[in-house]
């Protein structure tokens, strides 16, 4: 055990700030998770490799001169498109199933991500630089990659955009019609196929941002997907459906433990503690949900 | 009815004649000696399993152009059964007992990795087949006394003590402050248990000591602590993740430190990915092209990095020198051997003690190469912003002097 963050508090002030725009971007990753999931009841388990798919479209950028900043314009819009495609091929069959079935063929698309990606992009190690240099806070004793900076900047700027779009436009409405009850909103007239259609896309849309955002401030490989599927699933959880304030507290939450995890019992067990929390929450809203019944009887 | 029978009998006894042939001349038919190898050429171990295959390659073609294999009195020419592992340590184990047992091969090469060696190791040795691997340098695939296994790379736990051995010696000879971080696999804790040897011996402390997790792609926490007590050697090892983490993330927190030191710097292709970031860093290599070891059928590094360049188009990682030196190594004992016998085989491979162009090759009893010191090299620049890997340890082979220590961030 170390304590560390006790004995040296600039420490502590940087696992907070560390934490907060790690949990920024997990957030944005979780909220597509939390919309397809409560609009479509499917828990997508392909969710992290979405997101490498994205990195890798910034880094193939970077790599032929432009920008990998620009990945975050280009990389949701073609993630859209394969989130579609992978909507009209395989989710569209199994919508309407129960909760098992959709989790088993998300997670054969994983699996299938994961293996086509290692055989287009190789099994290297890769990373965009972005050259963004750093900012030096309290004499030097604090350091933000400004690159990390960014990638929480521009993760909100996308939460937000989202949230209007959801509230404003009118693809927006039918989907949180669809959400609250999809078969009053076919009656009332939403094709509701659509909505789904759409709504993989705008996820999908979303893991390209974030991808392209991890390729920037850290490194992507056909294999590292898993985690990030893990950590949403586990700020939907924390959050609720259909929560975004909740989602993005959470992600913060759980990027800051993350954080702290990592200097007190070291970084062997950082991604160890956030599957324990994912235990704990679980069994702490099972226990909860059982007293809420008694209560009811 | 009779006939049937006669016709029955017939194609039993040319089914047993075919399958005990095949089994009783596999490992040499005509005139090639056949060895088997289970590689990852898919999954994650991929661009590695490709080298070490291409390295293999590399080597059968110029043994068999350069006059074959002599046993006997007579000539053979190798050639290899290889499969696809999927960098999958049990798939690894199955494919290992289908060469023995279903291809009658009699002699292996290794996999890629130290995991999917230590897989493989126990399938050849319950078979009795000597296997050289030139890529698992865990050490404890040379601490279970296997007997038919012969690695001709040095162990793991070698890597990185050269780098504390030279900054106690620059330090006056006094002992230093370590910093480490070590992914949390068979191999990189073994990097990590060299340097705590390495740190007994001189007198060193070990500050820092953190485990990185497999999923390793952010260390922020272990180096804003380096920043905070200010080691005189951080060293990191965790494959090729570990390697760019590092220095992405060093350089962006501006981490001074006097030393760093790492593994897997050329795999990772450091200097192009990271380029002048990655200026001074220490890398532990098992060869270096500018070696000057020397062989009758490579001739030395510089010619085997101009040749291998020339058929299959890139700069050879060490992983493909010294995939390529085991077959040398095999060529050497079944000459020596005289025989195909595998236990006689076996003594040989036992007794090896030469010279190849990846350095110099003889086993101690448990397996491991112990007449090749690594090397390191120091990743260095020019104003241009092109970046070499130069050889600055063990100083004999050094092409150019260990800059140390690191010139701080805001004088660069």
């Amino acid at each position: 055990m170390d304590f560390l963050v006790f004995q040296y508090p600039m420490i502590t002030l940087q696992a907070c700030l560390d934490g907060i725009l790690l949990g920024v971007l997990f957030a944005l990753i979780a909220y597509g998770m939390a919309l397809q999931w409560g609009v479509m009841n499917i828990i997508n388990i392909a969710q992290g490799d979405l997101v490498i798919l994205g990195g890798y479209i910034a880094y193939f950028m970077y790599l032929y001169g432009i920008h990998p900043a620009w990945g975050v314009i280009v990389a949701p819009v073609i993630m859209y498109f394969v989130g579609i495609a992978i909507y009209k091929l395989v989710i569209n069959k199994v919508v309407d199933r129960d909760l098992f079935i959709s989790i088993l063929a998300t997670f054969g698309i994983s699996i299938l991500f994961m293996q086509l990606m290692n055989f287009a992009f190789g099994a290297d190690v890769v990373l965009a630089n972005s050259g963004y240099g750093t900012t030096m806070l309290f004499d030097n004793n604090v350091v933000l990659p400004n690159s990390k900076i960014f990638s929480a900047f521009i993760s909100i700027v996308f939460a937000v955009c989202l949230v209007i779009y959801m509230k404003k436009s009118k693809l927006g409405r039918a989907i949180r019609a669809t959400a609250q009850n999809a078969r009053a909103a076919k009656i009332l007239g939403v094709d509701t196929e659509k909505v789904y259609a759409a709504t993989f896309g705008i996820n999908a849309a979303l893991c390209g941002v974030a991808g392209a955002l991890i390729s920037i401030t850290f490194t992507i490989h056909p294999y590292m997907g898993l985690p990030y599927t893990i950590r949403s699933f586990m700020i939907v959880i924390v959050a609720g459906l259909g929560n975004l304030p909740g989602v993005a507290m959470s992600g913060m939450g759980l990027g800051v433990f993350e954080e702290f995890a990592d200097y007190i019992l070291g970084t062997e067990f950082r991604i160890g503690s956030v599957f324990l929390l994912l235990v704990l929450i679980l069994v702490y809203r099972r226990f909860k949900l059982s007293r809420k019944r008694e209560y009811l009887k | 009815m009779k006939l049937n029978k006669i016709i029955l009998s017939f194609v039993s006894a040319l089914v047993i004649l075919f399958s005990t042939s095949i089994a009783s001349f596999a490992k040499v038919v005509g005139d090639k000696i056949i060895l088997g190898a289970a590689i990852s050429l898919t999954g994650k171990y991929s661009s590695n399993g490709v080298h070490t295959q291409n390295g293999y390659n590399m080597a059968v073609d110029r043994i068999n152009s350069m006059g074959g294999v002599k046993v006997g009195g007579k000539t053979y020419k190798f050639d290899i059964i290889y499969y696809d592992d999927e960098s999958n340590p049990k798939r690894a184990a199955q494919l290992a007992e289908r060469l023995i047992s279903q291809d009658g091969v009699e002699f292996m090469l290794g996999p890629y990795s130290s995991g999917l060696t230590k897989a493989i190791a126990p399938v050849t040795e319950k078979y009795g087949v000597p296997m050289v691997e030139a890529n698992g340098a865990s050490r404890s695939l040379f601490t279970k006394g296997y007997k038919y296994l012969f690695a001709v790379l040095a162990p793991a736990n070698l890597y990185l003590d050269v780098a504390i051995e030279t900054a106690v010696e620059l330090n006056g000879g006094k002992p230093v402050r370590i910093a480490q971080a070590f992914e949390q696999d068979a191999f990189s804790q073994d990097v990590r248990l060299g340097i705590l040897d390495a740190a007994e011996r001189t007198g060193s402390k070990i500050i820092i000591d953190d485990k990185l997790p497999k999923e390793l792609n952010d260390m922020a926490a272990t180096l804003v602590k380096v920043k905070q007590m200010k080691p005189d050697v951080l060293v990191v090892s965790g494959h090729t993740k570990g390697a760019l983490t590092a220095i992405r993330q060093i350089a962006e927190m501006k981490v001074d430190v006097p030393m760093l030191a790492m593994t897997h710097c050329d795999a990772a292709k450091l200097s192009k990915q990271h380029g002048k970031n990655s200026q001074y860093a220490l890398c532990a290599s098992q060869w270096h092209k500018s070696l000057t070891y020397k062989d009758d059928f490579f001739k030395d590094g510089m010619t085997y990095a101009a040749d291998f360049e020339k058929e299959f188009g890139y700069d050879p990682p060490y992983q493909s020198a010294e995939s390529s030196a085991a077959l040398l190594v095999f060529k050497d004992a079944f000459e020596r051997a005289n025989s195909f016998d595998q236990k006689k085989v076996r003594d040989a491979l036992a007794a090896t003690n030469m010279q190849t162009f990846y350095g110099n090759i003889k086993f101690a009893p448990g397996g491991q190469n112990v007449d090749k010191p690594m090397v390191l090299f120091q990743v260095m620049c020019d104003a241009s912003g092109s970046c070499e890997n130069k050889v600055v340890a063990p100083l004999k082979w050094a092409s150019a002097k260990l800059i140390h220590p690191i010139p701080k961030w805001s004088e660069r």
